[in-house]
């Protein structure tokens, strides 16, 4: 059966998120290798994505009015694995096989292993133009307007040249079914992004390329769904919402770390990361909260 | 095996000339036409590369990307994952020369059937000089797995690659020339993905060339049946999958091989083919082509000349190898 969009609370979504974040420890753990940080920082987008933006069909991946998410920052596929298993692509005992031999849970995705990945990813800065090129289709050659494409790139892979090759080219375009996010968490492997390669002034160079920008707190479930309605509401540009986000979020030990980027935690960090993840703590709930 | 018909007007005074990219342009239009899920993108070399014919055809199958290689192929991918059959097109230096690991992942490991055409590749270039003669594609192509890897010999090949890459399902990459060259074969010559074709039966030596070198065999082999050597000409226009049957029954009958192509001797068709008889049939196998150097300026016959490509120098090498050998 077909997943449409906005059948759950947001307070069910939050929910999805604690999930995933809890499932990213066990499969990093598990794996012994992996990224930490940069997916749980995601985990908040990709649970509002999976439920609550989203349309798919789990037993049906390639069901052809589902929307398609391309992820960008391949290395960042724990969060998109583990919330794909959460929607129900595969069973859940299969999130343990990450990066493990034979596995179809690659330690960067591969399409052709698992049912439901748009694309290959891994070497940064493609996962746009692809995420371009369906968004061109739909709205050039297949007259299917009320299909969207999502991308979620990092901030970091904004150094790469092909991102803005992409960006010129949904902007000549005007993509208006392309919404793409940002996971601006100011982490890169050799350090803060505006030490290593500074991207400021972000949102006036992605409006110089012709985008519609936002920027919001990726942590935030009712602002995504908020920003992602205004992106489908643009109709005359590709969108791109600035997503800040906290690089190992809802993990204290782990939070703005960068030395987390590309670190499993070992079988004691897991257990104390888990036990904060159940606790009411590391639960990331905004009911209440106020934001700017 | 049917004999191979050739051109009647090949080797004669009458010998017809046209680039292999001519035949791509043409072949693609006839691919959009039998497949509305064909389209075309291309970086700023609509007329160059030909495709302007499949632009007037299909303007709203053809998607102009700007000089952006990386972002030529990933948009392909994309497309492709959207169940298009995208014929992406530029200079053989710029893609595969630029976007190499973006065809490898988001094409050939992606496994999506992303068309790579390399237009203005070898040393018929000519005036460009060094950056644009791409002689290293071939080698970069045939190493990726998925990729198929089609050299057609002339301009009606070429057309008939064409047609054929549009529905293989697989990434492929096309390598086009810029110049006029001789054409050996007809309407009716048979062309598939995957197979060499014996032009001219032999039993001294077996000639194995692709792309243009083909026909540059065909006048060597011609000199040397004067001095008494009976060379088979092989025709080796699909480089990967390579056709390992028909090149072994060649080498299995003459004992001794020489290839030629208008690349890099290192990894392309000569890699292949040594590779294939080291394993199978260790018979001595010269490679010819370019020699672990660049190219330069000069017109395009006066470039492949210097580089001794022409069938008088090929036969003079050959020649100079079947000494050696016997």
């Amino acid at each position: 059966m077909a997943v449409m969009s906005g059948h759950l609370t947001n307070k069910q979504i939050e929910d999805k998120a604690s999930v995933i974040r809890r499932d990213i420890i066990s499969m990093l753990e598990a794996a012994g290798s992996g990224h930490s940080a940069g997916p749980l920082g995601l985990s908040d987008l990709v649970a509002t994505l999976y439920f609550g933006a989203m349309n798919y069909n789990a037993k049906e991946p390639d069901w052809e009015e589902r929307d398609y998410f391309f992820l960008s920052n391949g290395h960042c596929v724990p969060v998109q694995y583990a919330a794909m298993a959460e929607a129900g692509y595969f069973d859940k005992k299969e999130l343990l096989t990450l990066r493990k031999y034979g596995s179809r849970l690659q330690g960067h995705p591969e399409r052709t292993r698992l049912p439901g990945l748009e694309n290959t990813s891994g070497p940064l800065g493609s996962g746009l133009s692809q995420a371009a090129g369906v968004a061109y289709s739909l709205q050039y050659l297949d007259g299917q307007a009320h299909r969207f494409v999502y991308c979620i790139t990092g901030d970091g892979e904004l150094n790469e040249g092909n991102i803005w090759e992409a960006a010129m080219f949904a902007g000549k375009y005007k993509l208006s079914q392309l919404i793409t996010f940002v996971d601006r968490n100011n982490i890169q492997i050799d350090g803060n992004t505006e030490d290593v390669m500074p991207l400021e002034d972000l949102r006036g160079k992605w409006q110089s390329f012709g985008w519609h920008v936002q920027e919001i707190d990726g942590h935030n479930v009712e602002s995504i769904l908020d920003a992602i309605g205004m992106a489908k509401a643009i109709t005359n540009r590709p969108s791109v919402i600035i997503t800040h986000t906290i690089p190992g979020k809802g993990v204290d030990f782990m939070e703005y770390d960068y030395r987390w980027h590309g670190m499993p935690p070992n079988h004691e960090q897991a257990k104390l990361a888990l036990a904060e993840l159940r606790s009411l703590r590391g639960k990331i709930s905004h009911e209440g909260q106020k934001h700017e | 095996m049917s004999k191979y018909e050739l051109d009647k007007a090949v080797l004669t005074k009458q010998q017809l000339v046209e680039p292999t990219r001519a035949g791509f342009g043409r072949g693609l239009k006839k691919a959009g036409e039998l497949d509305e899920s064909v389209v075309a993108l291309c970086a700023d070399l609509t007329e160059s590369v030909q495709m302007h014919l499949f632009r007037e055809a299909f303007p709203k199958r053809f998607i102009e990307v700007g000089v952006a290689e990386q972002n030529l192929v990933t948009v392909a991918s994309g497309l492709a994952r959207a169940g298009k059959i995208p014929f992406t097109a530029s200079y053989a230096a710029f893609s595969p020369g630029r976007n190499w690991e973006q065809i490898k992942t988001t094409a050939a490991l992606n496994d999506q059937p992303v068309k790579v055409v390399g237009g203005h590749a070898g040393l018929y270039t000519g005036p460009d000089g060094a950056t644009h003669q791409m002689l290293e594609d071939i080698a970069l192509m045939r190493v990726m797995p998925n990729m198929v890897v089609v050299v057609p010999g002339d301009s009606i090949e070429a057309e008939k690659a064409t047609i054929a890459l549009a529905s293989n399902g697989k990434p492929s990459y096309l390598r086009l020339s810029r110049d006029k060259t001789p054409i050996f074969s007809t309407a009716q010559s048979p062309f598939e993905i995957g197979k060499a074709y014996v032009l001219r039966p032999g039993k001294h030596v077996s000639l194995f060339g692709t792309g243009t070198m083909t026909y540059e065999l065909l006048v060597a082999a011609k000199l040397l049946a004067k001095n008494g050597v009976d060379a088979e000409v092989v025709h080796v226009p699909t480089i990967k999958p390579l056709d390992d049957e028909t090149v072994l029954a060649s080498l299995r009958k003459t004992k001794c091989g020489v290839t030629v192509e208008e690349a890099q001797i290192a990894g392309g068709l000569g890699g292949a083919i040594t590779e294939l008889a080291s394993e199978h049939l260790p018979v001595p196998i010269k490679r010819l082509g370019v020699e672990d150097r660049y190219g330069e300026s000069g017109t395009p016959r006066e470039v492949v000349e210097a580089f001794g490509l022409n069938g008088d120098s090929l036969a003079t090498k050959i020649g100079q190898f079947m000494m050696q050998v016997a």
